[in-house]
This record gives C-alpha cells, structure tokens and sequence, in this order.
C-alpha cells in the first residue's frame, strides 16, 4: 500500500492533513486543559460547533466524490446523512435505559407515549455500539446501492438523477415523520444520555467526539484521495466529461457509477453518526431537500473536483450561516445563501480552491519549467506526421 | 447464449437485412454489407445516408429493428451492449473527436488499454512495464510523445483526431471503426492520416466512414455507397463514383 499513500499525498493534501490533525488535537487540549476564559480555551459550545462543521465537511467530501469526479449530482445526500445519524441516534436512545422519563429499561420513552407493547425488531442490537457503528455504514450504503443499482443501470443521468435524489430523501422525510414509523415522528431521537458510559454533555467527551471527527475527516479525506488518484479515479473523470465515450472503451460505466456512490453515502452516513452526539438531536428535519441543496451549494463554493474545497466550503459557508443566523441579518440569511450560490456560480465557477488552483498552478509551473519550456516549444505543437 | 456453435460465415463482420426506424424515420432500410478479415473498406454517402447509424448499430449503441449483425461469424451484437462489443474487440472513433479533455494525452491512453476495466482493477491498478511500453509506442505513432503531459483539451483539432486513433491503437481492436477521420484536417494531414490508416491496415480490419473524396481515393480501398440505410453501389471508387445513381444522388434528381 506504500505506493497509494504517496500517490495520494501531493503538498496540498500534506497541507490540509496537517492542518486537520492540528486542530483536531489542540482544540480539545486547550478546551480540557486551559483555565476557563483564558484568550486561548476554547469554550465547549464553540468546539462542539467545529465539531459540527467537521461533519458537514466530512458529508461535503462525500458529495465531492461523486458530484466532483464522476459528474453525479445527487440533491438527495442529506439521507444518507440522516440515516448514518439515526443509526447513533438509536444506539444513544437505547443506552437512556431506565433514566427516561417513563423509567423503562428496554423502552424509549416515544415509544412508551405511543404504547408500543414492545421493542420493534429493527430497534433489536442498537444497544451495543459495534452493532449500531456496522449500521452507520450498512444502512446508508445498501440503501446506496439500491438506489444506484437501479437508476444507474437505467442509465438516469443528469437532473433526472438529481431530482430523484431529492424525491429520495423527500420520501425518507415522510417516512420518519409518521408517529407509527417508530422513530419518535417528528420529535425524532434526544435526550440522550451517555456513549460508551461516558456522559455526552461532558467537556472531555466533547472534546473526544470533536478530535474523533477530525479522524473521521483524515480517514474519509485519505480514502477519497486514494480513489481519485488511482486508475479508477481517471476512469470516473472520464465517466464525467464523456460518459458514453468511456463506455466505447470497454468500461463498465454502471459499476463504476455504483461504487462511487455507495462509497460516498457510506462516508456521508459517518458524519451523520458523528454529527448526532454532539448536536444532541436527530429529528427528520435532517432528510429537508433543503438540507441536500445547501451541502451542495458548500461544495460548489468550495470547489467541486478539489476534496480540499468541499470541505473549506462546509466549514466557510457554515460559519458564514452561524455568524448571520445570530444577528439582526438572520431573516435574510436563506437570500444570502441563495445570492452566495449565485455569485459562485457566474463569478467563481472552480469555487475558492478551484479558483485558487487555476491562478497558481500555471505561475508554479512556468517558474519550475522555464529550462524545459523551450523544448517543449519546439516539438509538443508540432504536427503529428507519420511514424516510420 | 448469443455465440453460435459454428461459424455462420467468415466475416468478420456481417449485417444482413438490417433494419431501424426512429418515429417511422426508416434510417436504416435493409442493410447488407460484409466485411472479411482484413480488409479496409470506405463508407461515403451523402447526409443521412444512415453511416452513423449503422456504426452505433455494430457498436450496440442503437439497436436493430430487425436483421442480423454479426462479429466474428459467432457473435451476435444486437444482444450486447456497448461495454461488451468493445471487450469483443471493436474500438470506434467518432465523427466529433472525442477525447477527455480535461485529463493528459498520456492518460487518455492510458484509458485506452485493453487492460482489466472492472472497478477493482482499476482500483488497485499499478502501471506495468509492459503497459508504458505501449503507451510509448502509441505516442510515437501519432507524434505526439513531447505533448504527452498536456492537457487533451489544448490540442489543435488535427491532434484530436490523431489522439483518437492512437486511444483506438491502444485499445488493440480487431476492427477499427473510424467515423470522418480527416474533418477539418490540412491537406497534409489527411495525406499522413491515409498513410496511418493504410499502416494499421496491415494489422487490423478498418472500416472507414469518409465525405473527402480525395482521401477515399487515396485509401484506394473498397467503397459502399450508403443511400437513404441501404447500400447503393459497391466496388473501386472509380466504379462507385462513375455509377449513374450515385451520381444522381450526390447531385440531387
């Protein structure tokens, strides 16, 4: 595997690792160990924030991946988001056990409310944390590949696609709502209590939660760098720019299409699972198309086709939304948003890093090869002529 | 399934009675037409002689209404889709050059290999020596080994052209389909590109779909004339273009 990690890592990519593994280690301490109201603590509210902007960068790769490489536009991945946090979410209500409000070992409390006589049997191995950690990746992903199976073998592309995406996560939204669905309706799962025994409003959980969805971004960032760099990478580039070209080749577009995808809804589903513990909720507002949109909207701020950018423009966007959201501009945040995507879309088409990237390679590379130039001058625009 | 237990001909390829329709459009009307193993063969006709179609016909892109096309004397194409036609061995080129503009000459070659497609190899795919070697060789033919870094998108449309029948090169058909190979060419591109054609001739089964006039006579191959899905004259090009119908339809009636 030596040869995938260096093929993965460019200066770039060492850049931004870095920078993740850094914060990811020092916020915490300095949240546990500074004195509070020191210049330098950081408060928990605000590392449970970046917490939360960590998984939405996390989902932001997810949707890089497909939308950035091989040209899928999926407006429906807030479900499988959603879903990987229902899976925790059901892992942290069963671990409420007796402490509920109605005081029932095996029974939440929704379900108490609603008289179930018992515990569903969907609900049966949520309360060990393997079980639900297997689920996080499982649900999403099989869900994942039915959808794709089915729509990418039907050859759906472009916003055919896109707009069944979204019925999908519109349909899920539905779904959870009902009372009878047995996921709490539209109260969804809360009040949730420990994890692993450890209390979750505890700083030095937060702070464990915070560091492991930085971990969480390294792996998934990693993950997504070695499927980009690699040979499949090249044929999913293909796949976006001349799908039925690449199908002349003798490539099998469909699978391609299908383990991207599933491989993106699985990534989506851990920030999903990672985002639930420390926001402290998961209610079926999370399936909102809504939701899907604005994620695609940070990855296209950010950059789409550059990993790197979709995770900047979770985290820019998502400041952006907490800083405006608070303040007297807060009716006006969903203009913003809207004006926002616009802006990027006539003015900035590459996103902030795509942009980035487009200014700096071209000077990088004319400093670097301004011996090798010349050569390439005299004989790289030649004509093509017959070869003897 | 859709492989014969004997060989129905010795064709490589052979449509007979071939027949599509698009909303009562007939673009193909009874097509017969065989090609033997080795041979280069120049499909002229005027616009929407149905030249485009019969290619998406043999490469599984459109399917027949009825009729028989066959690879190999064994394999029926009609039952395959594209993915499997161009494992079989039938790379094609297309009429607008379509390479993968964003990606470098090198790896559109690269994508090109008939090398494992499935996802898993690709995924852990490791280049070869055996591999570059090819590339090498490929990059060498369609002169463009010096451009080999840049970008797809930057070439000029001759180099396109040049690219596309190298990505066939590579993709080491049996038979090569090549859709107006010389469009917006020079005059000394289009002789250099006869040249090429004529030297992967030596190896390979080719079937040209050509307007230049002048480079069909240079190719100096058999010529169909395709009219209205069917083929109207057959034979030398000095036969076909002294025919008195394809005179008319060349000319209008």
């Amino acid at each position: 595997m030596p040869h995938v990690l260096t093929r993965s890592l460019d200066r770039s990519a060492t850049v931004f690792l870095l920078v993740v593994a850094a914060v990811g280690v020092l916020i915490p301490l300095s949240n546990l160990l500074l004195p509070e109201g020191s210049l330098f603590q950081v408060p928990t509210y605000l590392m449970s924030l970046f917490g939360k902007y960590v998984c939405y960068a996390i989902l932001a790769l997810s949707i890089d991946l497909i939308w950035g490489y091989c040209g899928i536009l999926s407006l429906g991945h807030g479900a499988f988001f959603a879903l990987g946090g229902y899976a925790m979410g059901m892992y942290l209500m069963r671990q409420i056990g007796s402490r509920g409000v109605y005081g029932n070992p095996i029974l939440p409390d929704f379900m108490v409310f609603l008289n179930y006589p018992k515990l569903p049997w969907y609900w049966y191995g949520f309360d060990m944390l393997w079980f639900a950690a297997l689920m996080v990746l499982l649900v999403p992903g099989l869900l994942a590949f039915c959808f794709g199976w089915l729509a990418f073998r039907s050859r759906v592309t472009g916003v055919y696609l896109s707009i069944i995406t979204q019925a999908m996560t519109y349909a899920l939204l539905l779904a959870f709502f009902r009372n009878d669905f047995g996921f709490g309706g539209n109260n969804g799962l809360t009040d949730f209590k420990d994890i692993l025994g450890f209390n979750v409003q505890a700083e030095s959980t937060r702070a464990a939660l915070f560091a492991l969805s930085c971990l969480a971004l390294i792996v998934g960032f990693l993950l997504c760098r070695a499927v980009v760099t690699s040979k499949l990478g090249k044929v999913l580039i293909a796949i976006r720019d001349a799908e039925s070209r690449t199908r002349f080749l003798g490539y099998r577009v469909e699978s391609y299409k299908l383990f991207v995808f599933t491989l993106s809804a699985c990534m989506a589903g851990v920030a999903g699972a990672l985002y639930v513990p420390q926001v402290g909720i998961i209610n079926p507002g999370e399936f909102a198309p809504g939701n899907s949109i604005e994620a695609v909207i940070w990855v296209a701020v950010g950059g789409r086709g550059t990993l790197i950018g979709a995770a900047l423009g979770a985290v820019v966007v998502n400041y952006a939304k907490t800083v405006f959201t608070s303040g007297p501009l807060a009716p006006y945040w969903l203009f913003m948003l809207g004006a926002l995507f616009i802006l990027v879309t006539l003015l900035l088409p590459k996103g902030i890093v795509g942009t980035f990237n487009a200014w700096w390679e071209p000077w990088k590379a004319q400093r670097l090869s301004a011996n090798a130039e010349s050569a390439a001058r005299e004989d790289g625009v030649s004509e093509p002529k017959m070869a003897e | 399934m859709n492989v014969r237990d004997s060989r129905a001909t010795s064709a490589l390829l052979y449509l007979d009675g071939v027949h599509v329709s698009f909303d009562g459009f007939h673009a193909i009307n009874n097509l017969s037409l065989t090609l033997a193993p080795g041979e280069m063969r120049a499909i002229i006709g005027p616009n929407g002689a149905g030249k485009t179609t019969m290619m998406d016909i043999i490469t599984g892109k459109t399917k027949p209404d009825e009729g028989e096309v066959l690879f190999d004397g064994v394999t029926d194409l009609t039952r395959l889709d594209e993915t499997r036609i161009a494992e079989l061995g039938i790379g094609r080129k297309f009429q607008k050059p379509t390479v993968f503009e964003s990606q470098t000459i090198e790896d559109n070659l690269l994508l090109a290999l008939n090398v494992d497609h499935r996802v898993k190899g690709t995924l852990f795919w490791r280049e070869t020596r055996a591999e570059s070697e090819r590339i090498e060789k490929v990059l060498e033919t369609i002169r463009l080994t010096d451009a080999r870094d840049r970008l797809a998108g930057s070439l000029s449309h001759g180099q396109k052209q040049w690219l596309e029948i190298g990505m066939l090169l590579a993709q080491d058909p049996k038979l090569l389909l090549v859709d107006e190979p010389v469009a917006g060419m020079t005059d000394v591109e289009t002789h250099q590109t006869a040249e090429l054609l004529k030297e992967i001739n030596r190896e390979k089964t080719i079937m040209v779909v050509e307007h230049d006039m002048t480079f069909v006579r240079e190719l100096g191959v058999k010529v169909s004339c395709l009219h209205e899905g069917t083929v109207l004259a057959e034979g030398t090009i000095d036969q076909v273009s002294s025919n008195e119908r394809v005179i008319e339809v060349y000319l209008g009636r």
